[in-house]
């Protein structure tokens, strides 16, 4: 395997949400097939300020693959060809010597693009804000121990709770449903003792503010899954469907 | 000044309940009429501005991210410690106590690490009550594994990803009071300054990373919970965002710097690859649980695994040096950070590193799946071992995961009192970005436990008697201090676009991480840190020479942020070489070479070191003036830490 490789990119540049954006071609040399993917990104951004041309703004932050900043629409695939991995932990050796690689930003109507490849995903917050929460204060809470769950519930909450709130989900999806990213928290809330008093007005406030903030509907595609970095089951979808219909039917 | 470090009196057991029955309270009436501003939404932040809200402040949250959710707190892995004694193998609140403050080679405050173990147990509650799913047993209870330096296991974990289930904790509760209408967050916005009227904190000037513009939030008080400032060194753990503007910019308005020179350099990353790296990843501790670390007895064996002409796996068992289980037979692979991290620098010097810089050691699995089986280590350590894949193309539960220390958390920070106060009245650090609970080296597992600390159970009862001597009048964001800041910061951004230089802020920042990696790093001595403090002059003056910032500032610029927070780093910097040069004993992370023992352990010097360095700001050019708090011990013997 060659140790470097070169590559031709197009990229969305957009200079801020009211312009029209449009694709820019540019050429990458003597990428090491050890970067990731972010760092050939700030690599060609060194180049062209030194050139004088404006640096492609993007979104990342952790690079560990965590922290669900990095949003980046790679030939065709959010965060790219590999499964179950951000952007930021996705590698050159991926990509072969001498090809061309579109990138775009995610694409959707709750979520704007703000500049080149940045968009604005704070429609997420609001839906957190609607009720991904459970309503205890600091202090005055039972002892740890003092409610058991059974470990299949816990590990289930888990995989549900993994979500980094990137985004990815909607932009594979043909309609930005937003659908896998509510059911996660809706999942992972209604699978634990802890969130039961509130699970019926969590799960119709959330589905409200969703629909509120302009995401499409779920057709049952499973693109979501498909393209989840932490590889969110699908099965939460259904859950939320049932916990939004047994509420709507009993409150 | 003199230092007051507020240290309640009484037997160490009781003074935080006895502190807190003599501390003020405001009265449920007059708390709305007091606004806090927060800096800052991991741990430290988001739990404080959480809690605020909910005793009924108006509360003003800033974060630079596009969301709360994002803070690096959520990329801390292994787990949170906790003196709950589940396990019933002998852990207490005065064990946590007694393990931590022996873990920070005794270079932290008594009172404030015994309040930190009391209300451990608390924290562990509170998230357990938010729907934070911690692991646990077939029994339903939590489970709990063991960290390093301990002898207990204590570690409560959610898979490898704790930081991100505790930072989800409390950015749940966080927006539970963002939709009451309790706090205002502002998202994508750098807090530039801090604004002082009469002596005490009264707001801060902000920068919207969006817009450019410039704008002033008054408050009450102030708290800053802005993280560390590892990313001095361009390569570390941290998120590229992660900055010391924050902290820097108060401590040049009179808050005391305590301890810059103590940084943690963490044993377990992933190796630097070459020039195009931008940040190192760290594998969490917990893999020492199960990992056993070796490099090859002899040198000829290392260079042909470097030649790649011999796989590790086909190493002879009587080839392999676990270097960590025969120098400390007693807590093997799971030693405290620094004596690990120091180790391995040691066996790469003396030429018996692998990888193909040589710079790396193993951390081999192949014993714990032969015991246990792939399954059960699967389950322990999933998702690690697969962001170890994608990033360096190797299988480690086939080969051994190579490893090499890196920066990764600063345990100096902003100097407070036992109210987590700062020099300055009525500004306030918590989490990373204080100094005080840590001492010389942090424990792993004790940083989400220190945030969750001083954000839940701290600052709740601290701020409020504070406020309840400051005047329940605003002050408007027009008085003359906020556009006075406001104008230095203008000035300053203009500068920095009109240098028109012809290096970039990434060649600057680079060189200052080479400075200090080589010459402030895991050792240090007297004649490199002259060298590293010259250079470093050197180089900040270059930078206001020839930096290249491209855009306007009344747009989202990037480089323009990276430029702002360089400057500061490069200021830093210099401060970090000042204390590790003053400080001519080796204490935790701070390692200097003329002081060590026969056996080339670090050497406290307890007579003539045993204070914290605070560091106070006399103006642009002048030297920073010393002050030291001195530390007393009365609950524990100091000793030469030995983990043999």
């Amino acid at each position: 395997m060659e140790k470097v490789r070169n590559y031709t990119l197009k990229i969305w540049r957009q200079p801020n949400a009211q312009s029209k954006g449009e694709f820019k071609t540019y050429e990458v040399k003597n990428i090491s097939t050890g970067s990731s993917f972010l760092e050939m990104l700030d690599i060609l951004n060194e180049e062209i300020s030194e050139a004088g041309e404006d640096p492609v703004h993007f979104d990342h932050d952790c690079r560990e693959g965590i922290c669900g900043m990095c949003s980046l629409f790679i030939n065709g695939r959010p965060h790219g060809p590999e499964e179950e991995i951000t952007v930021c932990q996705l590698h050159m050796r991926t990509f072969p010597n001498n090809t061309t690689i579109t990138i775009e930003p995610w694409r959707a109507k709750a979520f704007p693009v703000i500049k080149d490849l940045i968009v604005d995903r704070s429609a997420f917050d609001r839906i957190i804000q609607s009720g991904g929460f459970v309503s205890v204060n600091t202090g005055s809470v039972p002892d740890g121990n003092a409610i058991p769950i059974p470990k299949q519930n816990a590990d289930l909450a888990m995989d549900a709770a993994a979500c980094i709130g990137c985004g990815a989900c909607v932009a594979a999806c043909k309609n930005a449903s937003a659908m896998l990213f509510v059911s996660a928290k809706v999942s992972q809330l209604a699978l634990l003792p802890q969130g039961q008093v509130e699970r019926k007005k969590r799960a119709l406030a959330m589905v409200d503010q969703m629909d509120k903030e302009g995401f499409g509907s779920c057709t049952n595609t499973g693109a979501c899954e498909a393209e989840c970095p932490k590889g969110i089951d699908l099965s939460n979808i259904a859950r939320m469907n049932r916990e939004y219909f047994t509420a709507s039917l009993t409150s | 000044m003199s230092l007051d470090s507020k240290i309640p009196e009484g037997p160490l057991a009781e003074k935080w309940t006895k502190h807190q029955f003599n501390l003020k309270l405001v009265n449920p009436a007059n708390k709305r009429k007091y606004d806090i501003i927060v800096v800052g939404t991991g741990l430290a932040g988001g739990s404080a501005a959480a809690s605020f809200g909910e005793l009924g402040y108006n509360v003003k949250s800033f974060c630079y991210q596009d969301s709360p959710r994002r803070a690096h707190s959520i990329a801390a892995q292994g787990g949170i410690n906790a003196a709950k004694n589940y396990k019933n193998d002998g852990d207490s609140v005065f064990r946590l106590f007694y393990d931590t403050v022996k873990g920070g080679d005794y270079r932290s405050r008594e009172a404030n690490v015994h309040r930190l173990s009391e209300v451990s147990n608390n924290i562990i509650d509170q998230c357990v009550a938010q729907g934070v799913p911690f692991a646990r047993e077939y029994g339903g209870l939590l489970d709990n594994r063991s960290f390093g330096g301990a002898q207990v296991s204590r570690t409560f974990y959610a898979r490898g990803q704790t930081g991100q289930q505790l930072l989800l904790g409390a950015y749940s509760a966080l927006s539970r009071q963002i939709a009451a209408g309790k706090v205002t967050m502002f998202t994508r916005t750098e807090m530039l300054d801090v604004v002082i009227i009469d002596g005490k904190a009264r707001g801060i000037v902000t920068r919207n990373m969006v817009t450019g513009k410039i704008e002033s939030h008054s408050a009450h008080a102030v708290v800053l919970a802005t993280g560390g400032y590892g990313n001095v060194f361009f390569l570390s753990t941290n998120a590229m965002g992660c900055n010391a503007s924050a902290a820097w910019r108060a401590y040049k308005k009179g808050a005391f710097f305590g301890n810059p020179c103590y940084t943690q350099i963490h044993p377990t990353c992933i190796p630097v690859h070459g020039d195009q790296q931008s940040k190192l990843t760290l594998m969490s501790e917990s893999l020492r649980n199960d990992g056993r670390v070796w490099v090859p007895k002899e040198l000829s064996v290392s260079e042909k695994l470097r030649r790649g002409e011999l796989k590790p796996k086909d190493v002879a068992e009587e080839d392999r040096d676990y270097y960590l289980e025969r120098i400390y037979p007693s807590f093997g692979n799971l030693v405290p950070r620094d004596v690990a991290s120091r180790n391995a620098k040691n066996v790469c010097d003396e030429g018996r590193g692998v990888g193909e810089t040589g710079l790396a050691v193993f951390l081999d699995f192949r014993d714990a799946i032969a015991r246990d089986g792939e399954d059960t280590i699967r389950a322990k350590y999933g998702n690690l071992f697969q962001m170890y894949e994608k990033i360096t193309a190797d299988n480690p539960y086939k080969t051994p995961m190579m490893i090499y220390p890196a920066v990764h958390y600063t345990m100096g920070g902003l100097w407070v009192d036992y109210n987590l106060q700062t020099t300055i009245p009525g500004l306030f650090a918590a989490g990373e970005c204080n100094f005080s609970d840590h001492g010389a080296n942090r424990l792993g597992a004790s940083a989400l436990m220190q945030g969750l600390a001083d954000g839940y159970f701290v600052l709740p009862y601290t701020i409020g008697d504070y406020l309840t001597g400051v005047p329940i009048k605003k002050i408007d964001t027009d008085h003359e201090a906020f556009t006075e800041a406001e104008q230095v910061i203008k000035d300053r951004i203009h500068k920095l676009l009109n240098i028109k230089g012809t290096k970039t802020v990434d060649h600057f920042h680079k060189e200052l991480g080479k400075i200090m990696w080589e010459k402030c790093g895991m050792a240090r001595n007297e004649k490199r840190l002259k060298e590293a403090k010259v250079e470093i002059q050197q180089l900040r003056e270059e930078y206001w020479k020839d930096v290249k910032i491209l855009g306007v500032n009344e747009e989202l610029n990037m480089t323009l942020e990276k430029a702002m927070r360089v400057a500061d780093f490069m200021e830093l910097g210099e401060l970090m070489v000042d204390d590790a040069l003053d400080r001519k004993e080796s204490c935790g992370g701070h390692f200097r070479e003329e002081s060590q023992t026969e056996e080339g352990e670090a050497k406290r010097d307890d007579e003539n070191f045993s204070y914290v360095s605070a560091w106070e700001f006399k103006g642009e050019g002048a030297p920073a003036k010393l002050n030291k708090e001195a530390l007393v011990f009365e609950n524990v013997k100091l000793t030469q830490r030995s983990y043999k």
